[in-house]
């Protein structure tokens, strides 16, 4: 009954979208007001519908009613409340549904927002809007039904539960982040194909997806960081990132959507590179869907696998029908979206944010040709192959390099054109400066890596050029006679994008010294050991007590060791690393445990593959330097995005005069 | 099995793992060291010095078997990929169609920076008309900063607002 409404819901979801898309369409044809605007009303329509449908998911996962075969794919008995709830984005069908309600709730609150500002855009942006919305919508409704019954008819008794890496609390967050992100960034894709479309290529379509972008990018960026926690926290291997086809699939649009807030900025200031913005927005989302494609389809795994899925084939069709659609349009109106303006100097902003868009490419075409280089292999010579972070590291290292060195440098150039002379002037000290930290580092710190040394100065060097950045502002205003404190505050608050971008950069450069840290100097150990021996990591000693075994909640049977652990001699507590068997399924988990400091992580893994006897156990120990400036660069980053994206009082006001102006008309036209 | 062909058997397979008893135990950090570079069919993308299944397990219990017996990293890489094939490894084999997952990104990059280049330079030269006039911009052109940057004038004009 529950089961047949939530199909219901999304049946007359997906009837409503085409009829938004047919509405809209027609409504542009004819220039006709009211069709746009009814399918403006079922666009919004859509989200109240797909929230029923997920609510009454939740409910089903709630109750246990395994008549439904995803509730029996994702959830049991046992599994506490909350993991019941988040078994909504658990499997394919339930994730393929959350992801349709995301975007609804997006491309509702786009079309509202923008829809007193945008009135010329909207028919298309509506068409193009529920485009996407149809195709997911249809793979819900058709493809992989949530609410589908089991087969067979015979209800089980209980589920088989949820798979096991996402029961930890980071999983409630990491994918609804993900999923906030690749929505999101659907929604400058509408508007700039509805500025094709429609022909209205000025620059008011930019202003209005810029801060839609930056919200979408804020979310994916939290995503990709919660994700990198998670496998730290949960995976045991002593790492946060292992260029995994599932993570290469969320980094590279990130890649793509950052290179556009970047070059945005050349349209803006200089109406130029027109067509590549264009491009960077398709791209992205072009690279949301392919994305999405890679995690649901199997593709990666075997080219056997991707024919066998039945959303493969048609994510990859629709990729393709959106790829033509969007270059159609691209050159159809590629001679309007050129500019009179030209470049003028090498040593300007504008040449600095094309190396930057340059390396940018760089990064994310590498990443993608190894991400699917497997597909590639087999498919001419039969064979399958692995591209792990060798070749990641190798080939994005000195990339990362050179945007990094970018980050602190741009920022001296000015628009138009500026000499290398003063440019040269600038750098001096803190290269300088940099340097002598980069000594330091080498004659009392014994770090002999030529990688990490270089690693280590660029960040200095751009933190150093940033700080100044920052710096010279103030001083400006403090010789106005404001205090220092509220001469940052009121620079920040003047030029929010410009200083969020900056506090962005710091995140960045600080998430890059952890990087640099754990990367080059992780050390690690593997030992067997007896109730009572010892064993140490560098400044850290670590006794095996014991090791005690419980049940935990479901099915879960835990082993925990008690170990003693002593820093430079003196006792700093009790780690308890954990192995977890989900008795029903047979995974076996390892949870580490570790101490944090902010100089390095001392993480230890009970490895839970070998027999474990009451008084002898085998672990892992890592030890992780600088890894919490990973997580520390992270919140950083985030509080520079919530700067940069946060509403505009004085564009607040604009959208509210819009608003009031066209009910100011509407009004004698409704007659009320 | 009569006993005294046990007792033979038991002292024959005795003498044949003295050698191996002999020579120092294989640490747990050898073998990782060479699992850490390796990767099995089933765990895809997990190394397998990390990976907690029984398959793996099993791999690294060979290596260790093959350390014991004097094998090179090498070696045993060799060992795994004519069993297994070529996905074993942390990245393809540096040799026939393999080596274009590496050749395209540096021919990439390469081409790319060329390119670059040039187009950068294309359009500075555009900009320049035959008068060697630079080519009208839609916004003025700030005068050359003389000491000060455009910035620090910037504050001060939002100052003054």
């Amino acid at each position: 009954m529950i089961a047949d409404l939530g199909y219901a819901a999304v049946l007359l979801a997906f009837a409503v979208a085409v009829y938004a898309a047919v509405a809209s369409a027609y409504g542009a044809y004819k220039n006709d007001d009211r069709w746009v605007e009814s399918a403006r009303n079922s666009t919004v329509i859509i989200l109240p519908l797909l929230l029923l449908a997920s609510g009454l998911l939740v409910t089903l996962l709630l109750l246990g009613d395994f008549s439904v075969d995803y509730v029996w794919q994702v959830s049991s008995r046992e599994m506490p409340t909350y993991l019941k709830v988040t078994a909504l984005w658990g499997g394919q069908a339930g994730g393929l549904l959350f992801w349709n309600l995301l975007l609804a709730a997006f491309t509702a609150a786009a079309m509202l927002r923008n829809w007193d500002n945008q009135r010329e855009l909207m028919p298309y942006a509506l068409l193009v809007g529920a485009m996407t919305q149809i195709f997911f919508l249809g793979l819900v409704a058709f493809v992989e039904n949530p609410f589908a019954r089991i087969a067979g008819g015979v209800i089980p008794a209980d589920g088989r539960g949820l798979n096991p890496l996402l029961r930890h609390p980071g999983m409630i967050i990491h994918p609804p982040m993900l999923y906030l992100g690749f929505t999101g960034l659907t929604i400058p894709y509408t508007f700039a194909m509805a500025a094709l479309i429609s022909g209205k290529l000025d620059d008011t379509w930019i202003r209005t997806t810029r801060r839609w972008t930056l919200v979408a990018w804020l979310f994916l960026s939290l995503g990709l960081i919660l994700g990198g926690r998670w496998a730290y926290d949960v995976l045991g291997w002593g790492g946060y990132w292992a260029w995994d086809p599932v993570e290469n699939a969320s980094f590279i649009p990130w890649l793509a959507g950052t290179a556009f807030l970047h070059s945005v900025m050349i349209q803006e200031k200089r109406n130029m590179f027109k067509v590549w913005n264009m491009v960077l927005v398709i791209l992205t989302y072009l690279l949301v869907i392919y994305g999405t494609f890679i995690v649901r389809s199997g593709v990666i795994s075997s080219v056997h696998s991707f024919a066998q899925s039945a959303v493969g084939p048609l994510f990859f069709g629709f990729l393709a029908i959106m790829t033509v659609f969007s270059a159609y349009w691209l050159l159809r109106r590629r001679d309007e979206l050129s500019s009179p303006n030209r470049l003028e100097s090498l040593f300007s902003r504008e040449a600095a944010f094309l190396l930057n868009n340059f390396v940018f490419m760089g990064v994310l075409v590498a990443t993608f040709w190894g991400t699917n280089y497997p597909i590639i292999s087999e498919l001419f010579t039969g064979e399958k192959v692995t591209v792990g972070p060798p070749f990641y590291n190798r080939v994005n290292g000195p990339l990362f390099a050179v945007l990094l060195l970018l980050m602190g440098v741009a920022p001296l150039t000015m628009w138009y054109r500026s000499s290398a002379e003063r440019i040269g002037m600038a750098l001096r000290w803190p290269a300088l400066a940099a340097l002598a930290v980069a000594g330091v580092l080498y004659f009392a710190f014994d770090v002999n890596s030529w990688g990490a040394l270089l690693g280590m100065w660029i960040v200095t060097v751009s933190l150093l050029l940033t700080i100044l950045e920052f710096w010279k502002g103030i001083r400006a205003r403090m010789k106005r006679g404001e205090a220092p404190w509220s001469a940052l505050s009121n620079l920040m608050a003047r030029n929010r994008r410009r200083y969020g971008g900056y506090w962005i950069h710091i995140g960045v450069l600080v998430m890059a010294f952890g990087i640099i840290g754990s990367y080059f100097f992780q050390q690690e150990t593997q030992i067997r050991l007896r109730q009572g021996e010892s064993v140490s990591l560098g400044s850290y000693e670590m006794t095996f007590q014991g090791v005690r075994q419980f049940p935990g909640p479901d099915d879960l049977l835990i082993k925990e060791a008690s170990l003693a652990i002593t820093d430079n001699g003196r006792s700093v507590g009790e780690l308890t690393p954990r192995t977890e068997l989900y008795t029903r399924s047979g995974q076996p988990m390892t949870i580490p445990s570790l101490r944090s400091t902010i100089g390095e992580d001392f993480y230890v893994i009970m490895v839970n593959w070998e027999t474990v006897t009451s008084n002898e156990a085998t672990f892992r120990l890592y030890l992780n330097p600088l890894i919490n400036w990973v997580w520390a660069g992270g919140f950083i980053f985030i509080f520079g995005t919530l700067i940069a994206a946060w509403p505009d009082p004085a564009d607040e006001k604009v959208t509210a005069a819009a608003r009031a102006r066209r009910r100011a008309k509407a009004r004698p036209a409704y007659g009320d | 099995m009569k006993k005294p062909t046990l007792y033979l058997f038991l002292l024959l397979s005795l003498l044949l793992a003295l050698p191996a008893v002999a020579q120092e135990p294989v640490t747990d950090d050898e073998v990782n060291a060479v699992a850490r570079d390796l990767y099995c069919p089933v765990c895809e993308n997990t190394p397998l010095d990390v990976c907690p299944t029984q398959a793996c397990q099993d791999w690294r219990d060979e290596i260790r078997m093959q350390l014991a017996q004097g094998k090179s990293e090498e070696e045993i890489q060799q060992y795994f990929v004519e069993r297994y094939g070529p996905r074993v490894l942390a990245e393809p084999p540096r040799e026939g169609f393999n080596q274009i997952v590496w050749l395209l990104p540096i021919a990439g990059v390469v081409i790319g920076a060329v390119l670059f280049g040039l187009y950068l330079n294309n359009l500075r030269k555009e900009g320049v008309d035959e008068t060697g006039e630079v080519a009208q911009s839609t916004a003025p052109v700030p005068p050359p900063a003389a000491d000060e940057d455009e910035y620090i004038s910037r504050v001060e004009k939002e100052l003054r607002e």
